[in-house]
């Protein structure tokens, strides 16, 4: 068994044990962390075969920052399990069609001839492959790259639109105002008669 | 004895090698990293005119071998109600991603563990897994001030690692390259090609997002001693607590030593352009003669070109700074922190990103020709 092999299995080992204890962990916080630890090894499996920037991309983007936030959203939530398993039997049905249809796409899409999982050429290894990804995303894919960066800012906006609410009551500060503050607006100077004066 | 070792097949030899090689620079690491903290207490002693550890060893320089001595025999407490499991992995993760992130970075030309193209990128994804030290060790402490310092350092360093980002997209539009080897020597040429000078404002939100991912003074809110006891290590005691040291000051002289890289031209020496000098009238002739004097000094040569010393040194200064933020500025409030870090710094990264998009466009010189 050559060394690569061994890491290969090393790490699908992890990854399919995470995974299962993803779906199986009563705590959702457990669940989530198993999930890194699930994108973290597939990225290690990209490593292997030598699609660096992808993989060094996925940690970043999902376990550095999709993750992070899921865990957030995920610590503050007051989950009551006993009522998230009532409706397990009930929409057992709909889960078994949709992972048998997951199921058939993913064997369609290893079955299929289309897909050829020889390395094509040494194009990639040549040039590394941050490079290339980055010569083939601006040039012949340029308006789908361009199409999926404005859909994930629309989304975005969306989102922000959605959840922004004025309340009369928040007691939030403008730098702005604080800053062109001056001492007159804040403080009045009043001359009063001195009290010796009143009194003799 | 060597015929068994040829014996080996390279690749294990490598291997064996590799890992020596990583425990002996962990364990100066450590050493460095203790040895931070002293600078720390000594330097905010002297300027806050105090005298500092001034009692274990001669001038209190073993004071570090003295406090760890002392976490490392501490009883490790668990709280009845934490997460076991959890509790004792949130140290591990937090240390771990300060020190996988030093396997890309080159202490001189050629000299580091591995050599990758995407450092860049291997450097910010590291990072970026700190955080989970934090969270998780908050949540699984099942207290109410340690999850409040979760959450507060979870939301900041998302936030803050998008200026970071930033500011390195300027870096490698500028340098060509995600290679860290590539970007020092593309800052070849002395102190005015460095990066600090054409992406001046990038330089320093690089530096402000630094302190602000290293849970640092003045933005040290995760940890807010006066409103949430310790943010998310209160629960914690002995070597676990002193865990989460460790990885704070790794943390610190890994962003002093990638600023020192990436801004700051690494092993580069201030003088390589010191023969542009030499024309300038009148004083050039003086130089001329202060430099072949000088240079008759044994070893001033080794001293002034490149070299890891000067890598060092940048480190060095960077880390003080570090240091001398603490001692100077008072903690910022939380919204102040959400507001400098998304309509502050990102807005600038933005306007100077795209100005440097014109200046490489138009082949401004001397940096973009």
């Amino acid at each position: 068994m050559s060394f690569e092999l061994i890491i290969f299995y090393f790490f699908s080992a992890i990854m399919v044990a995470a995974a299962l204890r993803m779906i199986t962990a009563k705590n959702p916080v457990y669940s989530i962390l198993s999930l890194v630890l699930v994108f973290f090894t597939s990225s290690a499996i990209w490593l292997l075969l030598e699609a660096e920037f992808l993989a060094i991309t996925l940690v970043l983007v999902y376990v550095g920052a999709v993750m992070v936030l899921f865990l957030f959203v995920v610590m503050m939530l007051n989950i009551n399990i006993a009522q998230m398993r009532e409706g397990f039997v009930r929409f057992m049905p709909v889960a078994i069609v949709v992972s048998l249809i997951m199921i058939a796409e993913l064997v369609l899409v290893v079955v299929s001839k289309e897909l050829s999982f020889e390395r094509e050429s040494n194009f990639v290894s040549e040039m590394g492959n941050t490079h290339a990804l980055g010569q083939i995303l601006y040039t012949d894919y340029l308006l789908p790259f361009e199409t999926a960066a404005v859909i994930l800012l629309v989304a975005i906006v969306a989102a922000i639109v959605l959840t922004l609410r004025h309340r009369v009551q928040t007691q939030s500060q403008n730098p702005a105002e604080q800053v062109k503050v001056k001492a007159k607006d804040r403080m009045r100077i009043v001359s009063l008669p001195s009290e010796d004066e009143k009194k003799y | 004895m060597m015929s068994y070792w040829y014996a080996i097949p390279e690749l294990y030899r490598d291997l064996f090698i590799t890992s020596v090689l990583v425990v002996v620079f962990l364990l100066v690491l450590m050493g460095a990293v203790a040895y931070v903290t002293f600078a720390e207490r000594k330097i905010i002693g002297y300027i806050q005119v105090r005298i500092g550890p001034n009692r274990v060893g001669p001038r209190g320089w073993l004071q570090p071998i003295a406090d760890a001595l002392k976490l490392l025999t501490k009883e490790m407490i668990l709280p009845r109600k934490s997460s076991h499991f959890l509790f004792r992995v949130a140290p591990v993760l937090s240390i771990v991603p300060a020190l996988g992130a030093w396997a890309v970075i080159p202490f001189t030309e050629g000299v580091q563990f591995s050599d990758i193209n995407a450092g860049l990128l291997y450097v910010l994804a590291l990072t970026s897994m700190g955080v989970y030290g934090v969270i998780v060790a908050g949540w699984a402490s099942n207290s109410k001030y340690a999850l409040l310092g979760a959450l507060r350092s979870a939301a900041q360093i998302v936030s803050y690692e998008i200026a970071m980002g930033f500011a390195l997209v300027g870096v490698l539009m500028a340098s060509g390259s995600l290679n860290l080897t590539d970007i020092v020597n593309e800052q070849s040429g002395g102190i005015t090609h460095w990066y600090w000078l054409p992406l001046f404002p990038l330089f320093i939100v690089y530096l402000i997002s630094g302190v602000a991912e290293t849970n640092r003074a003045p933005f040290d809110v995760a940890e807010g001693e006066s409103e949430i006891v310790a943010g998310f290590h209160v629960e914690y005691s002995g070597m676990g607590f002193a865990v989460f040291f460790l990885a704070e000051y790794a943390n610190i002289i890994l962003i002093s030593a990638l600023t020192a890289l990436l801004f700051m031209g690494g092993w580069l020496s201030p003088f390589e352009g010191y023969a542009a000098l030499l024309s300038i009238p009148y004083i050039g002739v003086h130089l001329f003669e202060f430099f072949s004097l000088l240079l008759k000094i044994p070893f001033v040569d080794v001293l002034l070109g490149a070299g890891p010393h000067w890598f060092l040194i940048k480190t060095s200064f960077f880390i003080f700074c570090f240091l001398w933020f603490r001692a100077t500025f008072p903690r910022y409030r939380y919204d102040q922190i959400m507001r400098l870090g998304w309509k502050v710094l990102i807005p600038v990264t933005l306007v100077w990103i795209f100005v440097e998009g014109v200046a490489i466009a138009m082949q401004v010189g001397p940096w973009f020709d």
